[in-house]
């Protein structure tokens, strides 16, 4: 899924300062599930922006709505009529979600209300971690699928840096090594043997770094 | 171990011939003194056969190692050129060694480099483009092959002596052979290894090294560091990314006067190189005194590792 944090009060504070009637817009999928953005958090954050707000001796109005998704147009559309009533829309969605209202609402300010972190997992309950940088090219096969690129601070193809310790990373020990993580999986599966092998230079063309990427399904076109 | 017509640098030279080589470090200053380094290198002249010339260390921003090279180079040293992978993307690092090459640089070693949030402005953007693997063989090919990463056959290959770093006490030890073996099928002709303070492991790595057959095909340096205060020891103990210093070591340096933690720090970096030169495999030492310099001439006599062969 893609991860979120919501904004601390203070940044959301700012955004909205400028409008009279701002509508909350929750979306029901990723980030619903890492609770930053989801029908919850828009009644949570509904209720503080509103307290924040009376104790600064300001009343603004504040609508609440949550849709399934926001990437998708078919779902924005169920919020069109909230966001024709209000001055700006307030997304709790990841940056997809917030562009593709602006996309389709152009003359409607649509601001962030979560910051969108990464894509990853719910490791555990209450944890989140980073798995994929979505860089168009997965070599996940030959790194028994723990990715470094996403995983290894330094992005390292060929092995671990000088700075692997006790299974954890140089950078932070709350950081596991995903080298260690890629050896002992190899291991497992005794594939051990792939760790000798040299992983070329990535093409990064595939990834963000070629220019933002389009995704085209001819046979999906209507 | 590659053994082209004529020896690619002073240093490549000397190990060829067999000679057991020492090499010492140099960190350019943090802004644009030209004298800082003019004046380490002094202290340097003489004891050490090249110098390591270090790419913004620890992540901290300082004179470039191409610019300070070149300032040892004015200086009648011999510079080997650390260039890291964590600041500059593949067109970057390419064109730097065409560019080191062209001002009298002879000697390279590639290094994936300290992670930015060590340093002094961790809210960088790192690169890591390639890795330390791959820069290795494009330098190999740059030099063997006289072709860029892209096959561009070019105006003059800049023919380096390539060298790599190993840390033997980084986990997992068991794989820390296998990427030894990964750099020496790159290309890479010579080897400076972290500092050594535990001994057993380093011999243990060595031996794998040897069964490998990768000692025969490399020259492997290893690293120094004379410890100067008990302060020092544990910091670099417990602080330095990848260091492996034995309680029994720190306690040696704690337990004597704080006036002569010093001259046992020194005392254990002797007894470390004796037990070093018995190594086989091992064909010099890298002195790494940080902001000690004027250290290495006392080691480098003491040890009877003075006077350095004559630049031919």
């Amino acid at each position: 899924m893609i991860v979120g944090e919501q904004k601390k009060l203070a940044e959301i504070r700012e955004l909205v300062a400028p409008y009279q009637k701002v509508l909350i817009l929750g979306c029901g999928t990723c980030v619903k599930t890492c609770f930053a953005g989801g029908e919850d958090e828009v009644a949570t954050l509904a209720s503080a922006l509103r307290l924040a707000l009376r104790m600064e001796g300001r009343e603004i109005a504040i609508e609440e709505l949550t849709v399934e998704r926001q990437c998708e147009d078919e779902f924005i559309q169920e919020a069109a009529e909230a966001i024709a009533r209000n001055e700006a829309v307030l997304s709790l969605a990841c940056g997809a979600g917030v562009q593709d209202i602006a996309r389709l609402f152009p003359r409607v300010p649509v601001l962030p209300g979560v910051n969108t972190t990464f894509i990853g997992i719910l490791e555990k309950h209450g944890l989140f971690t980073e798995e994929c940088l979505g860089c168009g090219d997965c070599k996940l096969a030959l790194f028994g699928s723990v990715c470094p690129i996403a995983r290894c601070s330094k992005k390292l193809l060929n092995g671990p840096c000088g700075g692997s310790k006790n299974g954890t990373c140089e950078v932070d020990p709350a950081i596991e090594c995903a080298w260690q993580l890629i050896i002992d999986r190899l291991g497992e599966l005794g594939q051990l043997e792939h760790l000798r092998k040299y992983v070329g230079p990535k093409d990064w063309r595939k990834s963000n770094a070629g220019g933002p990427r389009k995704l085209v399904r001819q046979d999906h076109i209507i | 171990m590659s053994k082209p017509l004529s020896p690619l640098s002073h240093l490549h030279g000397l190990l060829s011939k067999g000679e057991f080589v020492v090499t010492a470090e140099c960190g350019p200053p943090r802004g644009a003194a030209a004298d800082v380094i003019e004046r380490k290198v002094e202290l340097l002249n003489g004891f050490a056969d090249a110098v390591n010339v270090t790419d913004n260390q620890t992540a901290i921003v300082r004179m470039s190692s191409i610019a300070a090279s070149a300032h040892l180079l004015r200086k009648g040293a011999e510079p080997v050129m650390q260039m890291v992978t964590r600041d500059r993307n593949r067109i970057a690092l390419q064109s730097d060694i065409m560019g080191a090459y062209s001002l009298g640089i002879r000697n390279i070693l590639c290094l994936s480099g300290d992670h930015q949030s060590f340093g002094s402005q961790p809210d960088a953007l790192n690169v890591f483009d390639i890795d330390s693997l791959h820069l290795i063989r494009a330098v190999r090919t740059m030099r063997d092959e006289g072709k860029d990463m892209s096959g561009f056959e070019l105006m003059g290959a800049p023919r380096m002596f390539i060298g790599a770093a190993e840390n033997p006490f980084a986990d997992p030890f068991a794989y820390r052979v296998i990427r030894l073996a990964k750099k020496v099928d790159a290309g890479v002709d010579f080897i400076q290894t972290q500092c050594i303070f535990n001994m057993e492991r380093f011999r243990a790595w060595m031996k794998m090294a040897g069964e490998e057959g990768l000692t025969e095909r490399v020259y492997i340096l290893a690293g120094v560091t004379p410890l100067k205060s008990a302060g020092m020891a544990s910091y670099m103990a417990h602080r330095v990314a990848g260091m492996d210093i034995p309680e029994s070591l720190l306690k040696r340096i704690a337990d004597v006067p704080r006036e002569k933690a010093s001259q046992e720090g020194m005392a254990l970096c002797l007894e470390t190189i004796a037990q070093l030169r018995e190594i086989p495999g091992v064909h010099g030492i890298h002195i790494m005194a940080i902001e000690w310099e004027k250290i290495v001439g006392e080691i480098v006599r003491a040890a009877g590792l003075f006077p350095r062969p004559e630049k031919s």
